[in-house]
C-alpha cells in the first residue's frame, strides 16, 4: 500500500468516525453541552459568585478552561473506546483486518476521530461559557497546542482500553473509576495553591493537572505549574502511548489470536 | 512475490490457540487459478480457522500461506489486495447505511472515494441491492445482509473469494441466485473458494474439493474423481397404490419405508432392471424414483467416519 492509498484508507476511517458521532449527536454532543452548562450555571455563576477571585479572576472564568479540558478529555476517550470496542463486539473491525490497511493507519484513524470529538465538544462548550463569562485568550498557540496534545493523549488511551476491554463494563471502568476523580483532583474547581502541602505534592502526580493549567494558562495567562515542562511531559507521555498502542496492536496478539 | 502458480498456496500450516486446542495438524493445501474449490468438512474440523489465517484474522503458529505467489507475511500488503472474504458471521456495523459498508472497504484498499462508491453502486446493483443503498443495514433481511457482505468482499476486485457458509440460513431462491452469480464471477476468472454445510451446492458449483476433519486434510482431489469413489447409493422408489409385498430378489436389499415407498441400496454400476421387472411382474406401479441423500454427502459422512475411527485407533495404540 503506498502512501496515497494509506492517506485514502485513513481519511475513509476519519470520515466514518465523524460519520458516526454526528448520527447520534444526541449521545454525543448534547450531553456535554447540557452538562457544562449545569457546571456554568451552579458552580460559575451561583456558588462562584460568594467564593471569589483566584489568582484575580473571578471564579467563573477561572473554572472555564478547566471545564473546556473536561469536556475534551472525557469526550475524546469515550468516542474511541466506544467506537473501537463496539466495533470488536460487532466484529466490525475485521473489515480493516482483512484489509492491506497498515495498523499505524489503523490507530491514526480512530485517534483522528476522538481528536475531532474532543475538538468539537471543546469548541460546544467554550461557545456556551461564553454566556456566562469573557474569555480573552492570552496565548491562542499553547491553548490550541495543549487541547490538540491532551485530545491525542486521551483518544490514544481510550484505544489502549477498548483494546484490552473484553466487555462493555470493561469500557466503562477507567472513565468511572480513573479518569473522573483524576480530573475532579487536577484543578479543575481549584489552585493546587489552596491545597495543603501534601496534597500539593500528591496532585503533582496527576497528570491531567498539567493539562488543565497549560491550558488555563492559554487562556488566562495564569498556571499552577511550569508551562514548558509541562507541554514537554505531554509530548513524552503521548508519545509512550502511542508506543505502546501500536505495539499491542502489532505485535500482542490481543486483536489476532 | 515468488513465482508460484497457485492461487492460494498452504504449506504445513498448524494452529494451537492459546487454551492449546490444535485446531490445525500441519495441512497442505493448493488451489489453482480460476478453481471453484470446495473446503468441506465437519463442524470445529477447522475449515474457518483455515480462513481466518488465509486472511489474517487469526495467527498461525506454524507454516507458510501465499496468495498468487504473495507470502502473507513477506509481502503482506499484496497478498490482501488479492483477496476477499466473506465471513460465517455478520461482521458490519449494523447502524451503517449499506452503501457506506461497501464504498469505506474500497477505502480500507486504498481505492478513491469516488471509484469506491461506484464500485459500490456496481456491486449492489448486481446483487440486487441497489435500492436499499441509504437503509441502515440493521434493517435487512438474513438474505440480504448475506449479500451485503460478498458486495463488500468483492469492492476491491480481488483475484480469489473466500466464502465462509455464504448460503447458510439462505431460502432457496435466493441460494440459486447466490449460485449464478458466484458461477458467473468464477466464469470471468476470479477464484473461489466455498466451504458449505450443503453439499448439494458444492457438487453443483465446485471443481476441485478437500475435506477436512480433525485439522487434517482427509481427502484432496477433483470433484469428478471423488464421487467416483461413491460405489453404492440408495434408491428412494415411490409407489401409486400400497405396496402388499416387495419382490424378494438375491442382488438387492430392499426395504419398505411406508404403505407407499419403499428403498434398495445398489452397487455401483448395478443394473435396475431386473427390479422393474420384478416389481411390475408384482403389480407395483413405480411412479417415482429418487436419491436418498446427496452423493456426495454420502461419501463425506463415510470419509469423516473412517477417518475418526483412524484416529481412535492411533489414539488407543498410543495409550
Amino acid at each position: 500500500m503506498n502512501a496515497q492509498q494509506q492517506l485514502i484508507a485513513f481519511n475513509t476511517i476519519v470520515r466514518k468516525e465523524v460519520r458516526r458521532f454526528t448520527r447520534i449527536w444526541v449521545q454525543t454532543l448534547l450531553p456535554p453541552a447540557i452538562t457544562m452548562t449545569l457546571y456554568f450555571v451552579i458552580f460559575g455563576h451561583l456558588i462562584g459568585s460568594r467564593i471569589g477571585q483566584i489568582h484575580g479572576f473571578d471564579y467563573i472564568a477561572f473554572v472555564v478552561p478547566g471545564l473546556v479540558m473536561m469536556a475534551v478529555i472525557n469526550n475524546a476517550y469515550a468516542n474511541v473506546v466506544s467506537s473501537f470496542y463496539s466495533a470488536k463486539f460487532t466484529k466490525s473491525i475485521e473489515e480493516l483486518q482483512v484489509s492491506p490497511t497498515p495498523n499505524s493507519i489503523i490507530l491514526w484513524g480512530y485517534v483522528m476521530g476522538g481528536v475531532l470529538r474532543g475538538l468539537a465538544v471543546g469548541i460546544i462548550v467554550t461557545a456556551l461559557s461564553l454566556v456566562f463569562t469573557r474569555l480573552n485568550i492570552a496565548h491562542l498557540e499553547v491553548t490550541l497546542l495543549v487541547v490538540v496534545l491532551t485530545s491525542v493523549l486521551f483518544s490514544i488511551a481510550g484505544l489502549i482500553n477498548a483494546i484490552y476491554a473484553n466487555s462493555f463494563d470493561d469500557i466503562s471502568v477507567v472513565p468511572t473509576f480513573i479518569l473522573t476523580p483524576l480530573t475532579y483532583f487536577g484543578g479543575v474547581f481549584y489552585s493546587i495553591d489552596m491545597l495543603p502541602t501534601v496534597w500539593q505534592w500528591v496532585s503533582a502526580f496527576n497528570p491531567i493537572l498539567y493539562m488543565v493549567n497549560v491550558f488555563r494558562y492559554g487562556i488566562l495567562g495564569v498556571s499552577d505549574v511550569p508551562v514548558a515542562p509541562a507541554l514537554c511531559g505531554i509530548v513524552l507521555f503521548t508519545v509512550f502511548l502511542y508506543g505502546y498502542c501500536w505495539y499491542l496492536l502489532e505485535k500482542s496478539g490481543k486483536l489476532r489470536s | 512475490m515468488s513465482i508460484n502458480p497457485w492461487a492460494l498456496s498452504i504449506r504445513d500450516l498448524s494452529k494451537t490457540y492459546t487454551n492449546q486446542f490444535t485446531a490445525l495438524k500441519g495441512i497442505s493445501l493448493d488451489v489453482a487459478p480460476g478453481d471453484f474449490f470446495a473446503l468441506l468438512g465437519p463442524n470445529g474440523a477447522g475449515k474457518s480457522t483455515t480462513i481466518s489465517i488465509v486472511s489474517s484474522l487469526v495467527k498461525k503458529t506454524t507454516g507458510t500461506v501465499s496468495i498468487f505467489g504473495c507470502d502473507i507475511d513477506k509481502d503482506f500488503s499484496l497478498a490482501k489486495q488479492n483477496i476477499g472474504v466473506v465471513p460465517q458471521e455478520f461482521n458490519f456495523n449494523l447502524f451503517e447505511k449499506v452503501e457506506d459498508i461497501v464504498a469505506n472497504q474500497g477505502g480500507y484498499y486504498g481505492m478513491p472515494k469516488a471509484l469506491a462508491y461506484q464500485r459500490a453502486e456496481k456491486y449492489l446493483t448486481r446483487l440486487g441491492l441497489w435500492d436499499k443503498k441509504n437503509q441502515q443495514a440493521r434493517t435487512l433481511s438474513g438474505g440480504m445482509k448475506r449479500r451485503l457482505m460478498i458486495a463488500r468482499a468483492l469492492v476491491h476486485e480481488p483475484r480469489l473469494l473466500i466464502l465462509d457458509e455464504p448460503t447458510a440460513g439462505v431460502d432457496i431462491e435466493l441460494r440459486r441466485s447466490m449460485w449464478d452469480f458466484l458461477k458467473e464471477i468464477n466464469d470471468q476468472g476470479t477464484t473461489i473458494i466455498l466451504t458449505t454445510h450443503y453439499l448439494e451446492e458444492a457438487e453443483m458449483l465446485c471443481r476441485n474439493i478437500a475435506i477436512i476433519n480433525q485439522g487434517e486434510i482427509v481427502e484432496n482431489t477433483s470433484m469428478k474423481t471423488l464421487l467416483k469413489q461413491v460405489d453404492k447409493e440408495t434408491l428412494v422408489f415411490d409407489t401409486r397404490q400400497i405396496h402388499p409385498q416387495l419382490p424378494q430378489l438375491p442382488d438387492y436389499m430392499l426395504r419398505v419405508v411406508d404403505d407407499y415407498s419403499f428403498e434398495v441400496v445398489i452397487k455401483k454400476g448395478q443394473s435396475l432392471n431386473p427390479l422393474f421387472t420384478a416389481c411390475t411382474a408384482q403389480n407395483i406401479e413405480i411412479i417415482s424414483m429418487r436419491n436418498k441423500v446427496n452423493r456426495l454427502e454420502e461419501l463425506f459422512v463415510s470419509l469423516v467416519q473412517e477417518h475418526k475411527k483412524e484416529q481412535n485407533h492411533k489414539d488407543e495404540a498410543s495409550i
